[in-house]
């Protein structure tokens, strides 16, 4: 079957600002694609190009098989859901809804039983005779979910939908649009600057920076397997720790020393024995520094480290210290023993780990 | 009126005793009595004098109140007071000021609002260009284009007729509201007009349902500022009529100088009230919303 969505060298310019750059990306039906990045980096622009609603520089775009580079939105069987809900502020919220079906004509009892359906699953039904004005936020995000799911189209796009509600409804409404997602097998494209949001929702993720795509992947291979420096700092909370160390081989092991702001270096060896240069960036997460005693792990390798910071965070107790000339978080135990300015034991989980060249920010591993 | 004792700083009013208060309040009103005496001064002179007689205007003070109430110079003045040869009074060039007046008001007021609505939502090439025109065609003095208009008027064959008269107020209106109506939309997210065009809906569809009911208040301002200025327009009702299509501004100034002999000021006066009266009228009714409207901001939401 054909992808759902496929965008093959795409260019935007506006003047003579570049702001998408070759962009390559398809989806299948089904999918959760999350465009995800730093405001700024074009993913509001990259969905306004999906959607028609800015003409592209270069490259085609195709929805469903069809080629849609210069077909208009209307024409597209898209539903968009915008940042700030962009409801039709003289219209009640029925009229909001059914705005689209009236324009295309369809007849009013299929509009009827469509709203109806509409407003039941999203819970809806007391509002449809109110003005935006007279919603509050997380209505009025309903409310404009409800004007993109009556249209029933072959891809959903959505533009920061979230970003304007309070932390609490943003985290149910997530769940909401993810239990959507699941019910429907709707295919969506997503963008947020929340690099939770898209850890959460997508199936499929597109990591973007300045206009140029970083890494494509599932949220396990960008999370696991960032390709830069980049992607490795931007996904993940905490971030990744990325310490700067020096490798080199050893009886036919690859060592690696990191520098601590005390003592001798901290010696680790490489468990898949990796073939590196000698400068490299480091990359743990910190749930692989770890309590010694919590990890199973037969390749966790010990090291003591005098903490800076503890940090208590209820389930976990995240902890700061100095290593190659930069802060590092480790996650511990709620009830871990660590003390701010005392030497504990850590055990370095390498199973996982990446490896960057310094001057590219590339993957080496 | 009832706002000016809101905006007065709390923090200045709560240093101050009750006393003090009072009598800064007594003082501001006495001042703001004051100020509208003086600017209804002229106004109350005119409608006394319009209500005395000729005998009384001469022997009596200015400013006295009519000994003897009589509505004979009003009918004169409506229905035959001379305006040069004629003498049917300001009645039959009212009724151009209104035909000139109405439709001018409506198709610019409308042609302002796509004009706006297109500047400020569909930016297409040379936008900014065409607005910017738009603007200076504000500030062109009414002198200059006198000439050109008169052969444009012309060639196109309606010149001295009703017809031409409304498209040359069109014309002259459009660049203040294409102002009026482009400020107005450029504060209307763009979100909206992309949600529209996802939803289906095309150009006109998305002015007529979404754009227009949004715009109540500025239309407001728009019709209030383009009737006005129509209706009081003396300059283009002079130099584009002829007889039998001159608005009532220029029928004013026949009546009050044509005239021979004995000067019928109480005549004079009732004809500038009749022609005054349209444009007072539609401020007492819409003015509130004209402030409104000229102070809001537009979407909320
Ligand atoms: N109409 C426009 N004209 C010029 N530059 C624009 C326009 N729209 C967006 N940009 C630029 O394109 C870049 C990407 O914008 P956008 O797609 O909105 O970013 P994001 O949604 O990722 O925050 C920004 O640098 C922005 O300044
Ligand atoms: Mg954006």
């Amino acid at each position: 079957m054909a992808p759902i969505l496929e965008v093959k060298n795409l260019f935007k310019n506006y003047g003579a600002t570049e702001v998408l750059k070759d962009i390559n990306v398809s989806i299948e039906e089904g999918d959760f694609l999350v465009l995800v990045g730093p405001s700024g980096c074009g993913k509001s622009t990259l969905l306004n190009c999906i959607a028609g609603l800015e003409p592209i520089s270069g490259g085609e775009l195709f929805i469903g098989g069809q080629n849609m580079t210069n077909v208009s939105p209307k024409d597209r069987d898209i539903a968009m859901v915008f940042q700030s809900y962009a409801l039709y502020p003289t219209m009640t919220v029925a009229k909001n809804i059914t705005f689209g079906m009236k324009v295309r004509g369809i007849d009013q009892a299929t509009q009827d039983a469509k709203l109806k359906q509409v407003a039941a699953q999203l819970q809806i039904e007391p509002l449809l005779h109110r003005k935006p004005g007279q919603l509050s936020g997380g209505q009025r995000q309903r409310v404009a979910m409800g004007r993109a799911l009556v249209r029933d189209p072959k891809l959903f796009l959505f533009d920061e939908p979230l970003s304007n509600l309070d932390a609490k409804l943003r985290v149910e409404m997530r769940t909401e649009i993810k239990a959507l997602h699941q019910n429907l097998g709707a295919s969506m494209v997503y963008v947020t600057h929340d690099q939770i949001e898209a850890m959460t929702l997508a199936t499929k993720i597109v990591v973007m920076k300045g206009g140029i795509i970083q890494q494509i992947g599932s949220p396990a291979e960008i999370y696991n397997r960032p390709a830069n420096l980049f992607v490795a700092d931007f996904m993940g909370s905490p971030a990744m720790n990325l310490i700067p160390a020096k490798t080199r081989r050893d009886n036919g092991g690859t060592v690696i020393e990191i520098a601590r702001k005390e003592g001798d270096p901290i010696v680790l060896t490489d468990p898949k024995n990796a073939d590196l240069p000698e400068d490299v960036i480091l990359g743990v997460r910190p749930e692989d520094i770890a309590d010694p005693a919590s990890r199973t792990r037969d390749d966790a390798q010990v090291a003591e480290c005098v903490i800076d910071i503890v940090e208590p965070a209820g389930a976990d107790t995240y902890v700061v210290m100095q290593l190659g000339g930069k802060h590092v978080t480790a996650r511990l135990h709620a009830e871990t023993t660590a003390k701010a300015g005392v030497a504990q034991p850590l055990a370095f989980d390498l199973g996982k780990v990446s490896y960057f060249a310094p001057e590219t920010g590339q993957r080496l591993n | 009126m009832t706002d000016i004792s809101h905006t007065r700083s709390p923090s200045m009013a709560r240093n101050q005793s009750p006393t003090v208060k009072l009598v800064l309040r007594v003082v501001l009103y006495i001042l703001l009595g004051l100020f509208a005496l003086f600017y209804l001064m002229p106004l109350f002179v005119m409608i006394t004098t319009s209500l005395k007689s000729l005998d009384e205007i001469r022997t009596g003070d200015l400013i006295s109140l009519p000994r003897e109430v009589t509505l004979d110079a009003w009918k004169t003045a409506w229905a035959t007071a001379c305006t040069g040869i004629q003498c049917e009074g300001v009645r039959p060039f009212f009724w151009n000021s209104v035909l000139i007046a109405i439709p001018a008001v409506m198709i610019s007021t409308l042609v302002g609002a796509l004009n706006g609505y297109v500047v400020a939502q569909w930016r297409f090439k040379g936008a900014n260009i065409f607005f910017a025109l738009m603007l200076f065609g504000c500030f062109i003095p009414f002198q200059v284009v006198l000439l050109p208009m008169a052969r444009v008027l012309g060639i196109m064959g309606i010149a001295g007729t009703i017809p031409g008269l409304i498209f040359v107020h069109v014309i002259y209106g459009l660049g203040f509201t294409t102002l009026f109506f482009r400020n107005y939309y450029v504060s209307i997210p763009d979100e909206l007009t992309k949600a529209a065009k996802v939803d289906g809906a095309g150009f006109f569809r998305i002015f007529w349902s979404i754009f227009l009911p949004l715009s109540l208040p500025i239309i407001v301002v728009t019709v209030i500022w383009q009737f006005t200025q129509i209706w009081n327009d003396f300059l283009f009702g002079v130099s584009f009529s002829q007889a039998g299509t001159q608005p009532v501004t220029v029928a004013l100034n026949n009546i009050v100088n044509s005239t021979t002999g004995v000067k019928e000021y109480n005549v004079d006066m009732a004809a500038a009230i009749i022609a005054a009266l349209p444009t007072l009228l539609v401020y007492v009714v819409a003015g509130k919303y004209f402030i409104r409207g000229l102070t809001a901001g537009s979407v909320k939401g």
